[in-house]
């Protein structure tokens, strides 16, 4: 018996040896050293000296900093909510199709989601090209003259979120979609027996039903949208960067262009603790709605 | 509609030409929301067909003031002044080979791990189990600083191994994998262990081929997401002729003026292969997707 389970440990940890060995090295360790680089002096590459809270204290001071984590939270109001109210909205579009019908509008929806970033963003600099792109039609429609988006300051984080959530919906919609096919035909025709409307029939059925799918996508939506880096750092190329500054791109560009590893370190540190903040607190919220 | 006719046929005359004019005005409410949802998608995927086409034109047609949805002629010039500009094909040679690296790598080592935290009982067991819940959360956006410095310490910048070794964190499989290995009927284990086969044999002969299909599905979105990485690929590498396509194609920066054609066929060769992927595994990568955001597919 003893020996059997022994045979068990055995095989155990030989099966777990090589995830356990990339996990720490690739996971636990850099952890581990970032929260100690950001207590010192050094740069990117090579050593440095221990310098206790001064990089943090440096932070809370940097205006630069606040500007990141300020472009940081108003990218994820552009984009989070709006995001998932979209992919909720073309869900119940797409659900309502039959057959090859809903296969092929679907993917019209969905294709974006698996494009890599730099196409992303060749397509949509081409799009909003000042004076070619096909987008500037209706920009001049509305602002009165053609406008070069991403290179005017208001209209920066608005058009880069437009075009986050362009390629980012159809994750949403997946989950939207495979939500709404578990909910009941039943209840549904029972309310129609009741002939109910259909703002009734959404209000009262669908979207309290579909709420724990929700909460979902508005979390994964959150964590991801803090993350932002790659659109804002593509869009922003030959204009100034600063003013629309995230944060992973001002750790960055401190680790990589300014060469202040400790100080990046620090910034990285802030971002973590941000991100395990806001997914822990809106856990609770979801949760505390959901019981409601 | 329908169904209230028939469970109601003592309704009488009167109430069967209300429910047939309700539901007339019925479908012609559904005819107008198909076609709004129809238009909504030709909208949404614009963009895309705008850029299959703009890199179709000749660059003198490309900037024209008329918007033209056909190129007045077609031609698949600003396809080969990719390939004789540019390091394309070494790209997509990096990243091929860096994102099946990441994808076999990733899931051999969740399945196996999968297996042991489903099937065995082992000391460290429950610390293992809540150490890879609570990476979830955890933005691995965050390491990229200690990252560099751990691959130019093992001098991996520049490398196919760098690229690859820091994307190799992906929680997410080891917890679908072991959702389905634990629904494995405990039978098949038991019958197994009887003939006194190794967990090896067990976990090879009937645990994976039980599993192909979401192995195959994991594997696709595996593979997608590495090929569509960008800010670690970007980090890693900074000589052109290592770089991936993804990162490769920004750097196709002309400084003589714009040439619209040129870079679109550089990004839709970018596409390209995860977009057939996808075409040919609509099914695989939808199931894949559920699976990872925890909803059952």
């Amino acid at each position: 018996m003893i020996r059997d389970q022994r045979r068990e440990w055995v095989a155990a940890y030989l099966l777990i040896l090589p995830f356990v060995l990339i996990y720490g090295v690739l996971f636990l360790w850099p952890t581990v050293q970032m929260v100690y680089l950001s207590f010192t002096d050094a740069p990117l590459i090579g050593p440095g000296k221990w310098i206790g809270i001064e990089n943090y204290v440096e932070m809370f001071d940097d205006r630069r900093f606040w500007t990141s984590v300020r472009n940081t939270g108003y990218f994820v109001a552009l984009t989070v909510i709006p995001n998932t109210l979209i992919g909720l909205a073309i869900a119940m579009m797409v659900s309502r199709l039959k057959g090859w019908q809903q296969s092929v509008i679907l993917a019209m929806f969905f294709l974006p989601y698996i494009l890599p970033v730099s196409v992303v963003y060749r397509i949509w600099n081409w799009m909003f090209d000042l004076q070619f792109g096909i987008m500037q039609h209706p920009i001049a429609l509305i602002l009165g003259k053609p406008t070069p988006v991403f290179r005017t300051q208001w209209l920066f984080m608005p058009s880069v979120a437009f075009v986050t959530i362009w390629w980012t919906c159809g994750f949403n919609i997946l989950l939207f979609l495979s939500g709404l096919r578990s909910i009941s035909t039943d209840i549904y025709e029972a309310a129609a027996l009741d002939n109910a409307s259909r703002w009734t029939i959404f209000r009262r059925i669908t979207w309290p039903l579909i709420w724990p799918v929700t909460a979902l996508v508005l979390t994964i939506q959150l964590i991801l949208q803090l993350k932002i880096f790659d659109q804002v750092y593509l869009f922003v190329q030959g204009g100034r960067p600063d003013p629309s500054m995230v944060m992973v791109q001002y750790i960055y560009s401190q680790a990589f262009q300014k060469n202040e590893g400790g100080y990046a370190a620090a910034i990285s540190v802030a971002l973590f603790v941000i991100v395990i903040v806001v997914s822990l607190l809106q856990f609770q919220f979801l949760r505390a709605r959901g019981e409601k | 509609m329908s169904i209230a006719d028939s469970r109601n046929p003592a309704l009488g005359a009167a109430g069967t030409t209300t429910t047939s004019r309700k539901l007339r005005a019925f479908d012609i409410g559904g005819l107008i929301l198909t076609l709004i949802t129809l238009v909504f998608a030709i909208l949404w995927a614009f963009p895309i067909y705008w850029g299959v086409i703009t890199s179709l034109k000749p660059e003198s047609q490309v900037i024209s003031k008329t918007v033209e949805f056909l190129p007045r002629t077609w031609t698949i010039e600003a396809y080969w002044e990719v390939f004789a500009n540019t390091m394309i094909g070494r790209w997509y040679v990096n990243s091929l080979v860096t994102s099946l690296g990441v994808t076999a790598i990733t899931l051999v080592t969740s399945a196996l791990t999968a297996y042991a935290l489903s099937q065995l009982r082992f000391p460290g067991r429950t610390v293992l189990w809540y150490l890879i819940l609570a990476s979830f959360m955890v933005p691995l956006t965050a390491l990229i600083v200690n990252h560099f410095i751990l691959m130019a310490q093992l001098s991996l910048i520049n490398t196919w191994m760098g690229v690859i070794l820091p994307q190799l964190i992906h929680p997410v499989v080891i917890i679908v994998y072991k959702n389905f290995f634990d629904s494995v009927p405990k039978e098949y284990r038991e019958a197994a262990k009887m003939d006194s086969a190794s967990e090896w044999r067990i976990f090879s002969r009937i645990y994976l081929p039980m599993n192909w299909g979401v192995t195959t599905a994991l594997a696709i979105v595996t593979f997608i997401g590495a090929w569509n990485a960008f800010l670690w690929p970007f980090l890693a590498v900074s000589k052109p002729e290592m770089m991936n396509v993804a990162v490769g194609i920004t750097q196709v920066n002309d400084a003589f003026g714009v040439h619209y054609a040129r870079e679109l066929a550089a990004a839709i060769l970018a596409a390209l292969l995860v977009a057939v992927l996808y075409l040919i595994f609509q099914r695989r990568v939808t199931q894949a997707i559920m699976l990872s955001a925890g909803v059952k597919g």
